[in-house]
């Protein structure tokens, strides 16, 4: 008898509400067929049913909401009617191996002491892929397959017994498929992923540089993804990132943490008299084409990136106890990922690029840091980090110094006030400027300049 | 990189042996300091059971060089107390494998004074004894149990691996306010190599890369650090950049130094005479896990000796002992 749980959806997912029951008592389900549809934080996602066999009985009601690991329904498996003396003994390691290369373990002649299958024994056995979504029930009825090895009494996994005690342990003998270890059978989703053997240092790679550790061919013993494999791996350009949404949010998290508990803020604020530098904008978009035309943002982020040139002493990271300037402005871009999570690509050389460039550039960025498909390159560190919130509707953004950067320029949304100017009243286009610096790096005095300096760049907009 | 160890037909050209450069620095000892004595099993008249101490009874009498009865407990606790009593005594267990009769005053007297009576008394004795295998003494002659007194806290455990370390080690040793243990390889004696005249000192809190490397850090000690720089040469023909990492102080361990270097290179060989099965191999292997799993690239291997008492037969002694060919063939296991 076979148990269907509820499903993990998600790092994050502890519970989930089942919305509704595809399938009734009775019915025939099949390895992959989606069986009931659960309701997550987030989203209403189908569940597939990972046995075949016989729906017994549901156990939960539509709309109850259970933990996971819950049982859901009870599933009778035609392989229960088998006695279990008559399966051929066999480690877990090797059912599983059988399993992911549809070998019926019942067809395996055991070479192993008592008749046992070894590793070996399957390696060998051919498979056959017209019978292969029968053979899963050989797996064992107990044993769901996204638990992974589960070790029983008196049984140990096969390459156990390879390490002996001599000088020089012989190693695993390599499988023949470079392959990694997991099954291809199914379709769609699965409520977890079955694991990939990957070395830790592969899977850090794989996380650092986006890369889906399944798409990767294992070069290693037992075809272990290594670092080598991750680093050669196409991925990272064309698809998406895995998970994006909640590793972003996990390292802004992280990173975030950081900052406010090592780096003293302190907040300067300025407004800026953006009338200037619209009317030249606008004057130059009338030149150019319309896909190359101008918003404010670009001569903004410019004028940081020429006032952070000016002002060395912000442009920098604080590492070692102490201050160490960038030798180029390295402007960070903040950029609001879909789902939750921050990306701060970085623009290199901001300072030396046109106006037009840096638009394109930007462009260019943001897009690509949220389809998750920014080059290593542009994550590296930036030298200063700017945020624009101006197109969220808000006046004015006070924010956290990301480390080891040492300041942050926040932009608010340009709006139409009445200034004086000249002793005159008058309506300008205004724009508040805020700078979140780290107070051990530098002074009030410093970061004003930085604000004042960006002012008086935004006042000629031809030299930008 | 510092000397290499290897021995030589005709130590004439300048050359010092390993065994000669322990006796060298017995001799500034006992020369400097009065209160530096040598005490144990015929290191007088007979001059030192492997010959360190030859001629030193000569040169500074019996009072100094003061042959002992055979018995490890009485002369290691007498040691223990002319140490507690302001001298300086530099003790020689013949093997190691003896040196588990006077057990009792290494671990329960020299290693605990300092703890049991509260920081007041210190225990500055240095205790040298031969271990390691290679030269067909039999079992009760050739184990490595130096990973066993690794183990103790509130002792020092040394075990020098080069004609350099040797010369200087001693020195080191006895400006230490607590009991150390010095390990020399039996198969080291006769390795002869020029002392280098630029090193003056050891480092006793730091190990020492032996050589360095890119692909995979070789972690080893004493009489296994010749092997390993040898597999390294080896694995070098083959373009594989080993990285070999002398332990030197086996405690307190310099995890920093070793773990420092599985960063760089991501893959990892432990090389230890000891038996694998609680040896001092896990405990760095271990730490290696601890300190830099994100950083493995592939499971540590150890190449230790085979789980026997050490056989007499020489190819089976060759047999049970690591090798450099045992320590390519992990090298190549954890790099390919």
């Amino acid at each position: 008898m076979a148990e269907f749980t509820m499903p993990s959806l998600g790092a994050d997912m502890d519970e989930g509400t089942l919305s509704q029951w595809l399938v009734h008592p009775g019915d025939q389900v099949a390895r992959g067929d989606v069986v009931a549809v659960v309701e997550t934080a987030k989203s209403a996602i189908e569940v597939e049913c990972f046995h075949s066999g016989t729906v017994d009985a549901l156990l939960v009601d539509e709309g109850v909401t259970v933990p996971v690991g819950t049982p859901l329904a009870r599933i009778g498996t035609s392989a229960e009617s088998r006695p279990t003396t008559d399966r051929p003994p066999s480690t877990p390691l090797v059912r599983r191996l059988a399993q992911d290369r549809h070998v019926d373990l019942a067809a395996v002649h055991g070479s192993g002491p008592g008749g046992r299958i070894t590793r070996a024994d399957v390696e060998h056995a051919e498979p056959e892929p017209a019978r292969a979504p029968e053979h899963d029930k050989t797996a064992g009825p107990s044993q769901p397959i996204h638990t992974g090895i589960r070790r029983q009494p008196g049984t140990e996994p096969a390459r156990r017994k390879r390490s002996g005690s001599g000088a020089e342990a012989k190693p695993a003998p390599p499988t023949r498929s470079t392959k990694p270890v997991r099954s291809d059978d199914s379709t769609g989703e699965r409520p977890a992923p079955p694991r990939v053997k990957s070395s830790p240092l592969a899977r850090r790679l794989a996380t650092e540089l986006g890369v889906d550790l399944a798409e990767v061919t294992g070069t290693g013993r037992g075809g272990t993804v290594r670092a080598e494999d991750v680093r050669s791996a196409p991925a990272a350009e064309g698809a998406p990132r895995p998970a994006v949404p909640d590793m972003a949010r996990a390292a802004t998290a992280r990173l975030m943490s950081r900052s406010k508990r090592e780096i003293p803020h302190f907040y300067l604020s300025t407004t800026v008299d953006m009338a200037a530098a619209l009317e030249w904008m606008h004057a130059r978009n009338r030149e150019l084409p319309l896909s190359a035309r101008l918003v404010p943002a670009a001569l903004l982020f410019k004028a940081v990136a020429l006032a952070a040139r000016q002002v060395p002493k912000l442009n920098g990271h604080w590492a070692d106890d102490g201050f160490v300037p960038a030798e180029e402005v390295r402007l960070g871009i903040a950029v609001s990922l879909r789902g939750g999570g921050l990306a701060a690509p970085s623009l290199a050389h901001a300072d030396t690029l046109s106006v037009v460039e840096v638009m394109a550039a930007l462009k260019d960025l943001v897009a690509r840091a949220r389809g998750g498909r920014l080059r290593a390159s542009e994550t590296a560190d930036p030298s200063l980090t700017v945020t624009n919130l101006g197109d969220q509707g808000v006046e004015a953004v006070f924010g956290v110094v990301y480390p080891p950067q040492v300041a942050l320029v926040g932009l608010g949304r340009i709006v139409e006030r009445p200034v004086a100017v000249n002793g005159l009243l008058g309506v300008r286009p205004m724009v508040t400027a805020t700078l979140s610096a780290d107070h051990r790096a530098a002074d009030g005095a410093t970061g004003a300049r930085l604000l004042t300096a960006m002012d008086r760049l935004l006042q000629q907009p031809e030299d930008l | 990189m510092s000397t290499r160890t290897r021995p030589r037909a005709h130590p004439d050209d300048g050359s010092t042996t390993y065994r000669e450069a322990l006796r060298e620095a017995l001799r500034e000892a006992l020369t400097s300091d009065d209160r530096v004595f040598l005490m144990g099993e015929d290191v007088g008249r007979y001059g030192g059971c492997f010959g360190v101490s030859l001629g030193l009874l000569e040169e500074f009498g019996p009072e100094r060089i003061r042959d002992t009865p055979l018995s490890e407990s009485a002369f290691v606790g007498a040691g223990i107390g002319a140490a507690l009593a302001g001298l300086r005594p530099v003790v020689e267990i013949m093997t190691v494998n003896f040196s588990l009769l006077a057990l009792d005053q290494i671990l329960n007297n020299a290693a605990t004074l300092r703890h049991m009576s509260g920081g007041q008394l210190g225990v500055p004795l240095v205790i040298r004894m031969t271990t390691g295998a290679g030269r067909q003494l039999a079992a009760q002659h050739s184990h490595s149990l130096e990973g066993w007194y690794a183990h103790i806290p509130g002792l020092r455990v040394l075990a020098p691996a080069t004609i350099d370390d040797a010369r200087h080690v001693l020195s080191a040793a006895l400006v230490d306010p607590d009991p150390v243990l010095l390990f020399e390889h039996g198969s080291l004696y006769n390795a002869a190599g020029i002392l280098d005249p630029s090193v003056r000192s050891v480092d006793l809190d730091r190990a020492a890369v032996r050589r360095e490397g890119t692909d995979v850090t070789v972690v080893a000690y004493g009489g296994c650090v010749s092997k390993a720089l040898e597999a390294a040469e080896e694995l070098a023909g083959e373009g594989i950049s080993a990285e070999v990492v002398d332990l030197r102080t086996l405690r307190p361990l310099d995890d920093a130094t070793f773990v420092g270097s599985v960063r760089r290179t991501h893959r990892a060989v432990v090389v230890d005479e000891g038996w694998r099965s609680g040896s001092l191999s896990a405990e760095i292997e271990s730490r290696i896990c601890e300190q830099a799993f994100f950083e493995l690239d592939a499971p540590v291997e150890r190449v230790c000796s085979a789980e026997v008492p050490i056989p007499y037969a020489r190819r089976l002694e060759e047999a049970a002992l690591p090798q450099p060919a045992g320590i390519v063939a992990a090298a190549r296991r954890v790099v390919s």
